[in-house]
């Protein structure tokens, strides 16, 4: 910590840096009670209004005629210094807002996918989507009460999970869980940058 | 540095990549996550410059908020608060912060270091 902390002193104001990981997966898997679960505010809602086209519109007005949707997006902050603050981004359920989820993955340090083994086939969509996108991720299973256990091993085979993506279970309900998942996201993000600097390709994200 | 505008009254308060003024469109790209700032005096002028404009000057100045932060908090969807957003940054009237290094090396494991330190810390 340096001397003036205090903006208001007149000092110059310090660069504050912002990061942010996506949670991702389908409708009711868990998305916004996880980022609720470590998230230093309440988890709030953002809304983005597009075309049926599926492109970002600012002003209503400007496309008479055409159908717009309204796309919700639940995220959450922890701002770790005076200078950095980390976002949490759920994405939106539904599957056919893939382009809302380009423009939440740009930039971000990596994603979680939840999986909930009740509903498993839920994860084709958005697993298929992180496979075809450079950005490292994880699966996390999220243990509902009352939902069939499996072995990591076989969640791995049904949904065809690459083996370079690591396979967590959680329960987003809990802050230890959560810490855990988004622990491994980071560390996954640090171990695909170091391997991609060792082969020489200069990766950028998103 | 600032060094381009010792005459603007508002000097003290243009950061230097704040400086947009004369270009034609504003900076339509911010990212969702990009942090705003607004100081005390830029709120006061943010008075004469419309209701939301105003509000967002004032949800900015006692803590750095985020594009989707000023999009739930004021209940603006994403894209009318980053129209409003990229024209108070051009008029000097909050300061834009940045979203993490997407290049090098370095710079991305440095923040990737701090992210999970801060993470373990919670
Ligand atoms: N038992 C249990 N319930 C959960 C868990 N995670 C979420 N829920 C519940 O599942 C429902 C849907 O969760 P939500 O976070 O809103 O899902 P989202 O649509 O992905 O944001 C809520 O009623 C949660 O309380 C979990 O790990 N265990
Ligand atoms: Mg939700």
């Amino acid at each position: 910590m340096d001397f003036a902390s205090s903006e208001r002193a007149g000092a110059q104001p310090k660069e504050i840096t912002s990061a942010k990981i996506v949670v991702a997966g389908g409708f009711g898997v868990g998305k916004t009670t996880l980022v609720g679960a470590v998230s230093e505010i309440e988890p709030l809602t953002t809304e983005a209004v597009m075309t049926s086209a599926g492109q970002g519109v600012d002003d209503a007005s400007k496309v008479p005629g055409k159908e717009t949707t309204t796309v919700a997006m639940d995220f959450g902050r922890i701002t770790m210094a005076d200078d950095l603050i980390l976002y949490l981004f759920g994405t939106p359920g539904q599957t056919r807002f893939w382009f809302m989820w380009d423009e939440l993955i740009r930039g971000a340090v990596g994603a979680a996918v939840l999986v909930d083994t009740r509903r498993i086939t839920d994860a084709f969509a958005p697993l298929d989507y992180f496979e075809n996108r450079h950005l490292p991720y994880l699966v996390a299973l999220n243990c509902f009460d009352g939902a069939p256990r499996y072995e990591p091993a076989e969640v791995r085979e049904a949904l065809a999970i690459p083996a370079h993506v690591p396979l967590i279970m959680c329960d987003a309900r809990h802050r230890d869980s959560v810490k855990t998942v988004l622990v491994g996201v980071v560390e996954h993000a640090m171990a695909t940058l170091v391997n991609e600097h060792g082969r020489g390709s200069p990766a950028t994200v998103g | 540095m600032g060094a381009s505008q010792p005459h603007d009254p508002r000097g003290a308060l243009v950061r230097p990549y704040a400086v947009t003024r004369g270009r034609t469109e504003p900076q339509r790209d911010i990212p969702i996550e990009a942090v705003l700032v607004a100081s005390q005096a830029a709120m006061q002028e943010a008075r004469f410059a419309g209701h939301d404009k105003y509000r967002i000057a004032v949800l900015c100045e006692p803590r750095a908020q985020s594009l989707a932060e000023i999009g739930a908090y004021l209940r603006l969807p994403l894209g009318v608060a980053r129209v409003l957003v990229a024209d108070m940054i051009a008029d000097g009237l909050l300061s834009l912060h940045s979203a993490a290094p997407k290049e090098g090396f370095a710079e991305r494991m440095d923040l990737l270091e701090r992210v999970l330190s801060g993470l373990r810390k919670l």
